[in-house]
């Protein structure tokens, strides 16, 4: 492992640290045209897919208070509205927006532009179309029963095609790259682009076209949740927090090596966790399942401390870099969610914590805490990049932060309060079931309260990328040209 | 360094690594499991035909999401305190199910043997107790944060002088319909409780015995007294479903 930045000399000298990306060369700046479009599709989309689950997770949250709010309509009962929060969240907002980071990912990194964007845009739009036709699926009361996998089988069919193309076309985009070497976010994102598909078709075809016998289909459905959250949407996470995190410090990254380790730790411990002792399953398979809970730390670790050296004492920079700040609150959570988990893993502690909301504190904090951010943060830095503006509105881009940073820790905070509660009531026999759940309740306010925050917080995130989206388009557009210039002075306010 | 076909590798043996662990090897293990024959019944027992649509109720309305269906080990939880179960629960138990619904949260009780805790009788009171709860739960249970499923139900206006249908639900006073009208449960309703009183799975099996009579005194070190103590809030409360 190489420690310090004076040994950085040792490694070779086309390190693709990412601070030599160069700015104004004419293939950059096709790079970039080739995947405008796709990339600012898939950021958009996922904006709003994600009002719409904050939404759905609003009306959730109020239902556990007033339990007759919306009991008319069979569409909006907690056990529909609760998946289809999930769902619109995974593969409306976290897929999609993945899917954006990893073209963008792949071609900077690549300095290839990519191949066919018009086909990696009908992908997209199918994949739109897929999710809504899941939701609506979900509501209607076709859900399949499976955590995660709720999604009707026609709307899977729909999915899988999209994203077939989309991860092909990526791929070949990766093929023809024209630098040979490979940086280590590159690793994470291919090898997230092969496994997205086996863990998604694996699940689907398993589960719900066809099913296993009995209980190995809840293996095979913890398989897959582990899987997707930490091979499919940690590895994304991870790629960008080591390509932004150097890239705005403008310094390298503290070890490849480290970075690699951390890698390929991940991908051997990442999809063992989330089976629990007491399970009703041959013994082994929670054993096993607990000891990947626990090694995840060491990747955990690795990567924590492969960013803190990279930072190497700079934290005054963090102050005034809102990316930075996104970035390190989704690291931060990372780490936490980890820890977390390897401790929740442990027989004594699951066997309190097992059946309450702590279990969605965890999802949560990695879900949001975690990957929402980091992918922000992303969209933050790409998005000018792309467009050659600046943000056109900095303080929505500061309420955007501190309603999102102090959404997410009431709700995670409440959650795991809540749950600690839940589960000591629980494990108390002399207190009756009913009584047991309203000592948890009070608790479970700070979910709604974080929601409401999480949803101000990213309606002005949608704002500010319509808004520089319609004024990209007005620059670019020639008809749009004229009609800014006949009205002036209206436009150079907006603009600056 | 360019070592696409070594990533390439990597990537699909540590994927191949964790599927094989937690996805072939548990179907080579029990995948293949089969019904047992346990006191001359066949272990699992098929369900009716109406429980089995209303197993599709119960997981088209997401029940899952916040009733587990499975009883704990002794040592970890209250489950059996809590007379979930007299028996932990395990992999035979859900043999026939499509899909299995475990369940990972308890906002509401544990339901694996709901079928025992309140079991169709002669007098249908738990089947009128079921299905009240699904219209108003707060209406047998007070104070319970269970959502109201009216939309199983359909309300239907009585003609005057005419006498209420024999299917109208009896109401409690706290919800009492509009005067002129019936609560009659629609056929997804009656299916969602035969699904709930099929719901039994208290057999004892070669990996999961049933526990010794309380006070026999076989299973436990603890002095008799204790261990009854210990049972005692279980057999004294009402069960809860």
């Amino acid at each position: 492992m190489s420690a310090s930045p004076a040994a950085s000399a040792n490694r070779p000298p086309r390190q693709p640290a990412p601070s030599k990306a160069g700015g104004t060369d004419s293939s950059l700046s096709q790079i970039e045209a080739s995947c405008r479009t796709p990339v600012l599709f898939f950021f958009t989309c996922g904006a709003g897919w994600l009002l719409w689950s904050l939404a759905f997770a609003f009306v959730a949250s109020l239902k556990l208070h007033f339990p007759e709010f919306l009991a008319d309509c069979p569409w909006l009962t907690y056990g529909r509205v609760r998946p289809a929060f999930l769902n619109m969240f995974l593969y409306g907002f976290a897929s999609q927006v993945a899917f954006g980071v990893a073209i963008w990912l792949t071609c900077r990194l690549g300095r290839a532009p990519l191949v066919s964007p018009l086909g990696v845009i009908c992908a997209g739009l199918f994949w739109n179309s897929g999710v809504k036709l899941g939701v609506y699926g979900i509501l209607r009361g076709d859900s399949t029963g499976f955590l995660w996998l709720e999604m009707p089988r026609y709307a899977f069919l729909i999915l899988f095609c999209s994203y077939a193309l989309i991860g092909v076309l990526t791929l070949i985009t990766f093929h023809q790259r024209r630098e040979r070497e490979l940086y280590v976010s590159l690793w994470y994102v291919v090898a997230a682009i092969f496994w997205f598909p086996w863990i998604y078709s694996a699940g689907n075809l398993m589960l719900v076209f066809w099913p296993v016998r009995g209980v190995v289909q809840v293996v095979v459905n913890t398989w897959f949740t582990s899987s997707l959250r930490e091979l499919w949407l940690g590895s994304i996470g991870i790629a960008a927090i080591f390509y932004f995190l150097p890239k705005i410090l403008e310094r390298p990254l503290y070890s490849r090596y480290l970075a690699l380790y951390s890698f390929w730790l991940v991908a051997l411990f990442g999809s063992w966790g989330g089976i629990f002792i007491g399970a009703p399953l041959p013994k082994w398979i929670p054993a096993v399942s607990t000891m990947g809970s626990v090694l995840m730390v060491v990747p955990v670790i690795a990567v924590a401390t492969n960013c803190y050296f990279t930072f190497g004492g700079q934290f005054q920079r963090l102050g005034k870099n809102p990316v930075l700040q996104f970035i390190v609150f989704g690291l931060v959570s990372y780490v936490l969610a980890g820890l977390l988990g390897a401790l929740n893993a442990l027989p004594p502690v699951s066997a309190i914590l097992r059946f309450t909301c702590f279990q969605d504190a965890l999802v949560i904090l990695s879900l949001f805490g975690f990957f929402g951010m980091v992918m922000f943060g992303s969209i933050y830095y790409i998005v000018p990049h792309l467009t050659q503006q600046e943000w056109p509105s900095a303080s929505l881009m500061k309420l955007h932060l501190w309603a999102s940073a102090s959404g997410i820790l009431l709700f995670v905070a409440s959650l795991i309060a809540g749950g600690i509660q839940q589960g000591l009531a629980l494990n108390d026999p002399n207190l009756l079931f009913l009584d047991a759940m309203k000592t948890t309740l009070p608790y479970l306010a700070g979910c709604t309260l974080g929601v409401i925050l999480l949803a101000v917080a990213n309606v002005g995130f949608l704002c500010n990328l319509l808004w520089a989206l319609t004024r990209y388009c007005r620059t670019v557009c020639p008809c749009a040209e004229q009609f800014a210039s006949n009205r002036k002075p209206a436009i150079t306010g907006v603009t600056r | 360094m360019n070592h696409g076909p070594l990533i390439f590798l990597g990537i699909l043996f540590t994927m191949a690594l964790s599927w094989c662990g937690l996805v072939f090897a548990p179907q080579i293990q029990f995948g293949r499991q089969e019904v047992v024959n346990a006191k001359g019944q066949l272990y699992p027992p098929n369900r009716p035909g109406l429980a089995q649509q209303g197993k599709e109720v119960y997981r088209a309305n997401g029940c899952q999401y916040c009733h587990s269906q499975q009883v704990q080990p002794k040592g970890l939880g209250a489950d059996f305190q809590r007379g979930w179960g007299k028996r932990y629960s395990v992999a035979q138990d859900y043999l026939r199910d499509v899909p299995v619904m475990l369940g990972n949260l308890r906002i509401g009780p544990d339901l694996t043997n709901v079928g025992l805790r309140r079991p169709d009788d002669e007098t249908h009171t738990n089947l009128v107790w079921h299905l009240q709860h699904l219209y108003s739960p707060q209406s047998t249970s007070p104070g319970s944060i269970m959502p109201p499923y009216p939309f199983l139900f359909e309300k239907r206006p009585v003609r005057h002088g005419q006498p209420a249908s024999p299917d109208a639900l009896p109401l409690t006073n706290q919800s009492r319909a509009e005067p002129g009208y019936e609560i009659v449960p629609t056929p997804a309703a009656r299916a969602l409780v035969a699904y709930l009183f099929s719901l039994q799975s208290e057999t004892p099996l070669f990996e999961a015995p049933a526990p010794p009579e309380p006070g026999t005194g076989v299973d436990t070190n603890a002095p008799a007294a204790a261990s009854t103590n210990v049972v005692g809030p279980a057999s004294t409360s009402p069960p809860k479903p």
